[in-house]
């Protein structure tokens, strides 16, 4: 198992999937800011030598994120949350990665992203009909982190509401998350569970697909628009391309409080799904 | 698109011929400093400490590499710029009381930095956030590294570079500010998309 996650941290952290590098080149097809074109151009130029080279295409490899979902018939669950930290450790000195873990209390930095409830480790789901473990790792820097919005909107204000507060916070963000971003809603629920699910839908979910209630799929594709007709652009420059995807999630909600969290995902998203079969055998995709 | 190449120590002349939308290309040795540093270096300054380095006519980094040893020599990595926004309060006492001339980064910078470059000659400049590798292509050696009890991240490296870039001038020493410049714009746009229906 160890082997199979040191494996996703290194694709993840050397590597852009697909569906990434194809909306980063439309991107650089449809810009015409020149300004905008050239950041575009120096990051398809990072990527390629990225994955030439073997090395994290971003210096920050961030606070390293594991989903994990795991088949009721897997042997073996009992390792692994030991062998995830295990294998951050390990990553962190072979990939390498940059020590990120920084004890709030002395300031002091681990030295190996390693620390209390880090890496962090979410238990995403239980799948009764499986004997597989699927484990996606995800890499994203403080800038993203630092840009993250939470708030909870008297309910009367509804859609129109996350509509404002999504643009006040592209706003507020600027330039800070590495525009073009992928920007993440969540809606409804919990305080902690509409966070969960705007980080998902940023970071987990792929670029392309469309949200399965069509209200949803509407809302997503009207926001996306305004966002990129504010102008701000790669890196802040001013241009077109702002966000290459805009994916909203929800869940139900308590009568009294509308909970909305918005998460910004930086152009550099990186993630890596490791599948572990019952005979140890796996598979990195992206 | 005018582009420059500078070498460092950057003379004062040279900065203020710069404008936003100039790229440029730096060689020679530039000095990285995130948030511990530019705390560090502020409470130097308050005190009345010496620096361990010599920031005068040279070129601040916002930047906390990946760098690792390899026999016993420092090799960077991964290398490009952090927020330089969190760097705002200090970045002022840097360009005044140290004679930085360039301070790179990315995500831009606000009004006291901004003021700071118009009086005592520097400008801001960005590199493509998260083109770590790009970064590091343009670092030909580890010249030094002060202040490695910060942590890898957070330490000084001195940094001997070619042709570091392309950079774009994001303040210049007329006190223009691009990115404020188009996140105002920005701001407008909103409220006219907002009333559209």
């Amino acid at each position: 198992m160890v082997r199979a996650f040191v494996e996703a941290i290194k694709r993840a952290s050397t590597h852009l999937p697909p569906d990434v590098k194809q909306a980063l080149r439309k991107a650089y097809e449809i810009e015409t800011s020149p300004a905008a074109k050239a950041q575009l151009e120096a990051i398809l130029r990072n990527i390629e030598l990225a994955e030439r080279l073997g090395v994290p295409l971003c210096q920050d490899t961030g606070v390293v994120t594991f989903y994990v979902r795991v088949g009721l018939g897997f042997p073996g669950v009992a390792h692994i949350e030991k062998a995830l930290v295990e294998a951050v450790r390990e990553a962190t000195s072979t990939v390498p990665l940059r020590p990120n873990s920084v004890d709030p209390v002395t300031g002091l930095n681990t030295g190996d992203n390693t620390g209390r409830y880090v890496p962090i480790i979410i238990w995403d789901a239980v799948d009764p009909d499986s004997s597989t473990l699927e484990v996606t790792v995800a890499l994203r820097g403080g800038g993203s982190e630092y840009t993250t919005v939470f708030s909870v909107l008297p309910p009367w204000k509804g859609l129109e509401g996350v509509k404002e507060l999504v643009l006040e916070a592209v706003i507020r963000a600027g330039a800070m998350p590495c525009p073009p971003t992928v920007i993440g809603v969540g809606i409804g629920g919990t305080a902690e569970y509409s966070m969960l699910l705007a980080k998902k839908a940023a970071t987990i979910r792929r670029i392309g697909t469309r949200h399965p209630n069509p209200v949803v799929a509407e809302l997503e594709e009207e926001l996306l628009e305004m966002v990129n007709e504010l102008g701000v652009g790669a890196m802040g420059v001013g241009g077109k391309v702002t966000a290459l995807a805009l994916h909203i999630d929800y869940a139900h909600r308590h009568p009294a409080a509308y909970p909305i969290a918005i998460a910004f995902q930086c152009w550099a998203l990186r993630r890596a799904t490791a599948r572990v079969h019952p005979s140890g055998d796996y598979v990195i995709e992206q | 698109m005018a582009v420059h190449s500078l070498t460092t120590p950057i003379p004062e002349e040279a900065v203020r011929r710069l404008r936003v939308g100039n790229t440029i290309f730096i060689s020679g040795v530039i000095y990285t400093a995130r948030d511990a540093a530019h705390k560090r270096i502020a409470e130097h300054i308050e005190r009345g400490l010496q620096l361990p380095f010599n920031l005068r006519n040279g070129v601040v980094y916002h930047c906390g590499p990946i760098a690792v040893k390899r026999n016993s020599e420092w090799v960077v990595v991964s290398a490009g710029p952090t927020t330089s926004m969190r760097m705002e309060p200090y970045e002022h006492i840097v360009i005044e009381r140290l004679g930085a001339r360039v301070v790179v980064g990315k995500g831009g910078m606000s009004v006291s930095t901004a003021e700071a470059c118009k009086r005592f000659g520097a400008v801001y400049a960005i590199f493509t956030g998260g083109a770590g590798v790009l970064a590091a292509q343009a670092v030909k050696r580890v010249v030094d590294v002060h202040w490695l009890d910060l942590g890898t991240p957070e330490a000084v490296w001195v940094l001997e570079v070619e042709n570091f870039g392309p950079l774009t001038i994001a303040i210049d020493t007329t006190g223009k500010n691009l990115i404020e410049e188009v996140l105002s714009s920005a701001a407008k746009r909103k409220w006219e998309l907002l009333s559209k229906k």
